[in-house]
Parts: C-alpha cells; structure tokens; sequence
C-alpha cells in the first residue's frame, strides 16, 4: 500500500494505493484522481511549462506547456530542450514551438498570443 | 460623459466583473488597467492548474486570462491600458493618468475595484542582516524569468511556502538555477499539498518547517543566508543555525490588497481581511462602489476570484438599472471561534435573492469539523467538513429563508464535530 498526495486539482486528495492489488485507489474524491494514483506508481507524468526566447515581441519570453504530459523523468530535459529555440512575433496561441520533445511525442505549444512589439 | 461602470484594475477580477456587468445590461462600461496588456498577475503564472472550477480544464495564467480578454473584446467594454488611477472620491469621481490620454477625471454611476494585491517585503517582516543585492520577492523574480526573461540567480534559498515561493522553487529550478532550501516558519506549509507534491518533491528540494532566516550575510551580493528552528512561539532557537551559500533570497511570505484608493474615498475597512467592509452584494460603504478579487480579501484560487468578480458585476448593474439597495434590517457578520475573518461582513436580508455566499478562513488546521452559524445564540446552520486549514478558503450558502429568520447579527464558528461552542 503506498500513500500518495492527488496533484489533479488543488483539493489534494490523500490517496492510498494498494500497489499489490491491481492499484486499487482508495481516499479519492473523483475518478481523476483514481487515474492519477495509478498512473503515478505505474508511469508518473507530468505536463511541463516553460518559457522560449522570444524576438520582437511585447516581452523577450513566451510561455509555452507540453500539449500532453510527458513523463516525470524527462522533465528537466525537456526544460532544456528549449534552450537553443528563438522564436520571432507574432506567435499566435497553441502555436506549435517544438514537436516530439525528448522523443515523448508531446510537443510544446504557445499559451499566449504574444503580438510583435509596437514600433518605436 | 457618466459611465455606467467604471473598473479599476484589469487582471481575472476587473475582466470578469466587466464583463458580467455587460451581459447584465450595461452598455458604458470603462476599465482602466496600469500594465500595458490586461490580465494581470496571471500573465506571469505560466504554470497550469487554473480553471478547474471554472472552465472545467486545467489551463495556465496566460491561457485563463486570454478567455477573459477574448470576451471582453467581444464586448463594447473601452479599455484604457497604460492608465494608473490616482484618485478615487466618495461622489464616484477618478482621477486617472494614461500614457496616451493624460490626466483625466471620469465620473461614473457605479465603480468596481479589482486593484488586487502585492507582496510582503523583507522590510515587512524585518528580517536581520546586511542589505546587498538577490532579496527578491518571489512574484518578482517570476515576473523576471517568465516574462523579461532573466534569471535572478544561480543558488537559492526561499522563505515562506505559499504557493508562489512553492511555484518559483520549481521554476528556478528548471531554468537551470540550484534551490537549496525551502523555509517555512509555520509547522505546517502555507501552501496547497499538491505544489509541496509537484514543486519540491519532484524535485528533491526540502522544505524547514518551524524554521525561519535569521540572518543574511553579504556586501554588494547576497553571499549566505543563515536558517535556524523557531520553536512553539516562532522565536529562533540559538544552536540551531544552519547556513546556506546561496546568491539569492525569494521571499513568499504573504500578500496585502492594495487599497491605497480605497482608504482615500473614505470607504470602512476591515483590518483583518485589510479590504473593505462589503455587504452580501460586495458594495462597500459608499453606495454604488463594489470590490472583489484579492483586493476584497487574498482568494487561493483564481477560480473563486472570477466567481466573486462576475457577482460584483452583476451587483452593480443592478444597482445603476434598478437602484440602490433596499432598505431594511442589517445583519453584522461576526467571527466566533476558530474564524478569522468573513466576507460578507454585514448581510442585508432584503437584497438577498436565494442564498448569501460567506466566505471565511479558519485560524487553525482541524479534522472532522463543523462549521456553525447563530443568531444571537440561536444555531441557525450547520455545515460538515473533512478538514479545514487556514489555507484554504472556505464558503458556505445560507438560504434567504434563514436570514430572513435572523436577527442582529450572525456568528460564524468552526470546532470539531460533537464538540460544545464555547
């Protein structure tokens, strides 16, 4: 049995997890968060958010997510797998950034409309 | 021209009570914001976990505020960004500067304030030690790595676990930055479970409970933070000194609404929320000024912050098209045991139309609790909850029939189930 704290929603559930018995997920209060406590023993993920240089935008920084959630171990890598991208304004929301990040075939998409900075 | 509205503030609160206000029916809406863009502080949370209760999908900050900018742009909302409102007066007159527009005075049948809150500084909570550069409140170091894009330093230490200082540990960390430590005077964290879950352990960054920083060291840089136990009255205990090498102290150690235009019109506070005293409809003491947001009283959740906002919204539509509040019996909303403040503070019966939301927090954390509500001794309510901490926000609805009962005043308590109110 292991015990885990649900991150589905800010509720934060305390969920028991019977590891031995087809993870069983018991103290949930929804099915989200049954789901969360089995994939989290069996393959933890998580969605990743960053930021990408940005040129020529209102702000030097887009905000960018992974469109699914990639797993737990490739989250730094994932982080870094935009280091070398510059993307040029205007950048419209869910904008593709990067594919396939880390081979996870998530890819990292805009969050924001970011429009070109107004000229000088 | 008199606007029928006036918002001050464009962040989640100004955004949904404009844009409720206009699907009430008001046709001359202005919203008037300081930044250069709406949205507010959620265009720098580009974490998600936004708008479950809402849109019902998680979003980040800069996703759940673009929603809100599409359907104001969908509205006959005028919007004066790059305006800073220097005045409020009790006849609904402000006082704005604008980039473009200079210095104006608009008047207004209504005004909403949505001005939000800042964060506590060290000079709030007078930490000892030298004054060199990398003190930063956390909110400012995440408006430098996801927006102007620096990163504020290379080692880090944090004190507070709210869930900003919660958020930046995680961020830091991923822009390549070391997080050493996470510092929380209390015993138990100030933050939601589910940050301590995705934003230190995740990471390997441990968190001090009943520890605090008792010293920074350092000439023109932070060069060391020293970190020692407090114990039961939060008093630093000597010997217990731990000290980090670190270039950099996030602080997140609480928010205070930013009511500097409320105090000038005259309008009542309250010093526990440190917002104004509003009724059920959020109208504070002057007749035809609402507010809502975290400059009403710091949410957890944005979610809570657009639900309130589009009440306010819609309040002071009602007050420009039909009048003002009914006259009648005015039930004060106390705090009884275990309660640190309420939102509504006075409750007029009369204007409620089905149910009266109450917002509270509770002082301390409990288990198996129930939250009661009397009438001058009389047990009107009585609510059940699995748990209650102060750092969650609580709500109950109480039926117009039982205000309509209620007398004087109202007092909120919390207790452990099968326990006597004192």
């Amino acid at each position: 049995m292991k015990e885990l704290i649900c991150i589905v929603c800010p509720r934060g559930c305390h969920l028991h997890v019977d590891d031995e018995n087809g993870y069983a997920v018991s103290g949930n209060s929804c099915p989200r968060g049954a789901a969360y406590g089995k994939t989290e023993l069996i393959n933890p993920t998580r969605t990743v958010t960053s930021t990408v240089r940005c040129e020529n935008g209102l702000y030097p920084r887009c905000p960018v997510k992974t469109d699914r959630a990639v797993p737990k171990a490739l989250l730094r890598e994932a982080a870094r797998a935009l280091d070398g991208i510059t993307v040029k304004a205007p950048i419209k929301l869910g904008q593709v950034i990067l594919e396939d990040v880390c081979g996870s075939g998530a890819s990292f998409i805009a969050t924001r409309a970011m429009p070109a900075k107004a000229p000088a | 021209m008199v606007y029928d509205l006036l918002v001050i503030g464009g962040g989640p609160a100004g955004l949904a009570a404009a844009c409720a206000a206009w699907e009430s029916g008001l046709k001359h809406i202005l919203l008037v914001e300081r930044d250069r863009e709406l949205g507010g502080i959620l265009n720098q949370c580009i974490h998600n976990g936004f708008g479950l209760h809402h849109f019902h999908e998680e979003l980040t900050g800069p996703e759940y505020a673009g929603r809100f900018i599409e359907q104001l742009s969908k509205t006959g909302v005028e919007v004066r960004t790059d305006t800073m409102v220097l005045a409020l007066t009790p006849e609904r007159e402000v006082h704005m500067m604008g980039a473009k527009t200079g210095y104006r005075v608009e008047r207004a049948k209504s005004v909403i304030l949505a001005m939000g809150c800042r964060e506590r500084t060290r000079g709030a909570i007078g930490i000892p030690g030298t004054r060199p550069a990398g003190i930063f409140t956390a909110g400012a170091a995440q408006r430098y790595v996801n927006m102007e894009g620096f990163l504020p330093g290379r080692r880090v230490v944090i004190l507070g676990s709210g869930d900003i200082g919660l958020i930046m540990a995680r961020r830091m960390t991923l822009e390549g930055a070391k997080v050493l430590a996470c510092v929380e005077v209390m015993p138990h964290p100030g933050g939601l479970n589910r940050n301590i879950v995705q934003c230190l352990n995740d990471y390997e960054i441990p968190l001090y409970l009943s520890h605090t920083v008792t010293d920074i060291r350092g000439r023109d840089r932070v060069e060391q933070v020293v970190v020692s136990k407090v114990d039961e009255h939060r008093n630093p205990i000597p010997g217990t000194e731990m000290v980090f090498d670190c270039d950099t102290l996030l602080l997140s150690v609480g928010l205070i609404p930013e009511n500097e235009l409320t105090r000038m019109a005259g309008i009542e506070m309250d010093r526990r929320t440190n917002g104004a005293v509003v009724y059920e409809n959020l109208e504070t003491s002057i007749p035809g000024v609402f507010t809502c947001g975290n400059v009403a009283h710091v949410h957890d959740l944005v979610d809570y912050v657009t639900a309130e906002s589009e009440e306010a919204g819609r309040a002071a539509a009602r007050y420009v098209l039909e009048g003002g509040a009914k006259g009648g019996p005015v039930l004060e909303v106390k705090t009884g045991e275990n309660v640190s403040y309420t939102v509504p503070q006075h409750i007029r019966p009369q204007n409620v139309e089905n149910r009266c939301n109450v917002f509270f927090r509770v002082r301390e954390a409990g288990q198996e609790s129930e939250i009661l509500v009397e009438s001058e001794g009389t047990p009107i309510a009585r609510f059940a909850r699995d748990h209650v901490a102060p750092g969650e926000m609580e709500c109950i609805a109480l039926p117009k029939v039982l205000l309509d009962k209620a007398a004087g005043s109202l007092t909120v308590s919390v207790r452990a189930k099968g326990g006597t109110a004192q």
